[in-house]
């Protein structure tokens, strides 16, 4: 199995949410991530949707998901040829003793501490789930209170918009 | 769902049957109208001739414009399940779409399973239901259902309506969905204050479905590859569907089939789309096919598929299936082809113009070739299994009637133009088998989901849609008991339909299997119908308001079936009384290859020897 990203166009209605992840769990596919936002068209979300398929049964969770009436258009992003992040906001137990420490680790990463307390800092960081994977293991000797994660958005390189060509 | 509550009676704003408006023609200017009216006139712009439903609290509103229609005629059914069934049959044979409307709660949940029938047999059915009032919706009001989620997997798509200026696109797109592309059902839920919102009403309204383009015309270069396998074949198959009959291309299917000589087998859902009296024909494909059409597809080295999807019922065991065979798949939907089995050349369109492309291509492929194949040693090869192993059924031992036998004779003596249906078991498939079809749409049934209680409420639903055929609807003791309700409908609603009960007393096909499979181990599959005669069919259906007869014996056979032909101002129940240990033959046992078909118990003429 390999692990694919999927950028879906879809109309701004209600229960389009519903609609996409209700097929992928019909049809037995496990979204890994996901995250819906809007675009530049006040009437189009999109949808950054990471799967882990084989490559046949994926392209039939893409037909099936272009029947979907309210899912105008589908991309699978190549990772080479994309870039994609996720953000990360994670608690670390950092008291005075190791906090030096910790904020290294941060600075390594190009990550920021975004609030912090006697007890704990809180990380934000965006990247690929790889290096956030990374920085993750790097914290974790220090103890990670709690861990918050978004889906993975990923936008295409180059000057080429895949909105643009959907709404023509 | 009919209990108009307190809750409802109480609410201020419920419209009085008072002075109403006059139908005005759908065009011009938008009128001021309520919700409610707009969503009739809606219905009637679009064309919509029959609405099967019953009303309840929720879609009360619509039901006031509703009793002024000229155009829009309402059955009151008796249960929703029948008015989604009778969508579903009216839209089989007419090739319209089929209305139905019911109210929320139990009356929306009670169309679950017709418009999950209908999503797997993909006929063009619109649902209208009733909804709680907005500021209700998430409340757990009285009968309130989130029936946008629960159809949501079993529809092409559904719509919640939030304001009443919505109605007339929801409709417009309602019916163009339903009846495009891959047809199927759409559900529109409307709650109650929107109907009684007053709104203004035009038509034809805009239409914004950015998602929804569905290819019809086939890509040139794919019709030229197919034509290229079809004319190198040596043992080519045509391998048909419902959608041709969808499509209505069955003018072009003879045409492909006669212009090259390729043998044809339909399915289920296809039966009827190619004459069942061409020498091109050899039957029914599948777990309960012909031998012949089953050796055909296994031996094959081409199959061309048209609107057909490669069901586990046609495949058997998919890894044995058709294992020499390249595929040409030809469907509307592009989710189809290579779902179950790999195309070679896939090609997405509507059937009619792939294959009038398909004629033209073959043509011009033949042209250029100098050496055309000789089909004619594949076509010997499929006669003589066609003669060895016809369709056939033996008599029972116990001196009971046969119920082959019975739908034998139906077919026989009813008129060439009449229109079939069944509901789902042995008498299913005695019916696809025995009876003949020449023409489409004249065998009507439940082929993807396997509905049992289909046949009365689908009997009733082309009746309405062709009244000037007789429709017979074949159904068995245990299918008939589910939905038999339909018939005080049919017999008020002068929609006279015929009704054959195979009643063999038992749930045969399960008691087949019981037989076959369970070491005769008959767990609750006999319904008491025989030993206690309970219940007394005839004098159900004369309950009903129906003529009532009944057969025993061969010899009162043709009688009985002569007097319901005769029969045209009220349904007519014949109940049939047949042994219960008639079985279906042939067969392929579940999970096994296609290559394993039986003929009759114990008779594998595929297995062992290589014809």
């Amino acid at each position: 199995m390999t692990r694919h990203t999927l950028s879906v166009l879809v109309e701004d209605k209600p229960g389009v949410l519903a609609r996409v992840a209700g097929l992928f769990s019909r049809r037995g596919f496990n979204i890994e991530s996901l995250a819906v936002g809007r675009t530049e068209y006040p009437d189009i979300s999109r949808m950054t949707i990471v799967v882990s398929v084989d490559e046949l049964p994926l392209e039939q969770v893409t037909k099936q998901l272009n029947k979907l009436i309210n899912v105008i258009k589908i991309v699978e992003l190549e990772p080479a040829a994309s870039v994609q992040r996720q953000l990360l906001l994670v608690k670390v137990r950092a008291d005075a003793t190791v906090r030096s420490q910790v904020l290294e680790t941060v600075q390594l990463f190009r990550a920021k501490v975004v609030d912090v307390s006697p007890e704990a800092v809180t990380v934000e960081a965006t990247g690929t789930s790889e290096k956030l994977d990374a920085l993750l293991r790097m914290l974790e000797p220090y103890g990670l209170r709690e861990i918050v994660q978004s889906g993975m958005v990923a936008i295409g390189r180059g000057a080429r918009s895949i909105t643009a060509t959907a709404v023509r | 769902m009919t209990s108009a509550t307190s809750r409802q009676a109480q609410e201020p704003t419920s419209p009085r049957p008072g002075p109403r408006p006059k139908p005005a023609p759908p065009s011009g200017a938008p009128i001021r109208v309520t919700g409610a009216q707009s969503l009739v006139r809606s219905l009637e712009a679009v064309g919509c001739e029959v609405v099967f439903g019953i009303p309840g609290g929720t879609i009360l509103p619509a039901y006031d414009p509703l009793l002024d229609s000229t155009k829009v005629r309402h059955i009151l059914v008796r249960h929703e399940q029948g008015a989604g069934h009778a969508a579903t049959g009216y839209a089989q044979a007419t090739g319209k779409v089929g209305v139905c409307m019911a109210t929320s709660g139990p009356g929306a949940t009670n169309l679950v399973t017709p418009l999950a029938d209908a999503n797997m047999d993909s006929v063009p059915v619109v649902a209208i239901t009733g909804q709680q009032s907005r500021p209700l919706i998430g409340t757990d009001a009285f009968q309130e259902a989130d029936i946008c989620g629960i159809t949501m997997p079993i529809t092409k798509h559904n719509f919640l309506i939030t304001d009443p200026a919505e109605i007339p696109r929801a409709i417009a797109e309602a019916f163009h969905l339903a009846s495009t592309g891959r047809p199927g059902p759409v559900l529109v839920d409307i709650p109650k204050d929107v109907l009684q919102e007053t709104t203004s009403f035009s038509w034809p309204p805009d239409m914004r479905l950015p998602g929804y383009r569905p290819t019809t015309r086939p890509h040139g270069k794919q019709v030229r590859e197919a034509a290229k396998l079809i004319v190198n074949a040596r043992k080519p198959v045509l391998y048909v569907g419902g959608g041709v009959i969808k499509s209505d291309a069955h003018d072009e299917l003879r045409k492909l089939a006669e212009d090259t000589g390729i043998p044809v087998v339909t399915t289920l859902m296809a039966r009827g789309s190619f004459p069942d009296s061409h020498p091109l024909h050899y039957g029914m494909p599948g777990m309960h096919g012909t031998v012949a059409a089953v050796a055909a597809m296994q031996k094959s080295d081409l199959l061309i598929a048209l609107g057909a999807r490669f069901d586990d019922r046609v495949t058997g065991q998919l890894s044995t299936f058709a294992p020499d065979a390249q595929i040409v798949h030809a469907d509307i939907d592009p989710a189809e082809i290579s779902k179950n089995r790999r195309a070679d050349v896939p090609i997405v369109g509507d059937c009619k113009e792939i294959i009038t492309e398909l004629i033209d291509a073959v043509r011009a492929e033949k042209e250029n070739n100098a050496k055309p194949v000789d089909l004619a040693p594949w076509i010997a090869t499929l006669d003589d299994i066609r003669s060895t192993f016809p369709l056939g059924y033996d008599w029972p031992d116990d001196g009971s009637l046969s119920p082959q036998y019975v739908i034998e004779r139906i077919g026989k003596l009813s008129p060439a133009d009449t229109i079939y249906t069944a509901g789902v078991g042995q008498h299913q498939m005695w019916a696809a088998q025995f009876v003949k079809y020449e023409t489409p749409r004249t065998w009507i049934n439940s082929g993807g989901l396997g509905t049992m209680g289909f046949a009365v409420p689908a009997a009733m639903g082309i009746k309405a849609g062709v009244p000037d055929k007789v429709c017979w609807a074949i159904d068995g003791d245990g299918c008939f008991q589910m939905t038999n309700q339909e018939l005080a409908t049919c017999a008020i609603e002068n929609i006279p339909v015929k009704i054959a009960v195979i009643n063999n007393g038992n749930l045969g096909m399960v008691r087949q299997w019981q037989n076959l499979f369970y070491g005769e181990r008959y767990s609750n599959t006999d319904l008491g119908t025989h030993k206690h005669r309970i219940p007394d069919f005839k004098l159900l259906a004369e309950a009903l308001g129906c003529v009532g007869l009944r057969a025993e014996s061969r010899e009162e056979v043709d009688g009985v079936i002569a007097k319901a032909l005769e029969i045209n101002d009220r349904p007519v129940v014949v109940d049939f009384v047949v042994g219960k240990d008639a079985q279906v033959w042939p067969m392929v046992a579940a999970g096994t290859g296609n290559s394993e078909i039986m003929a009759a118990r114990g008779i594998r003429p595929l297995f062992d020897e290589d014809l």
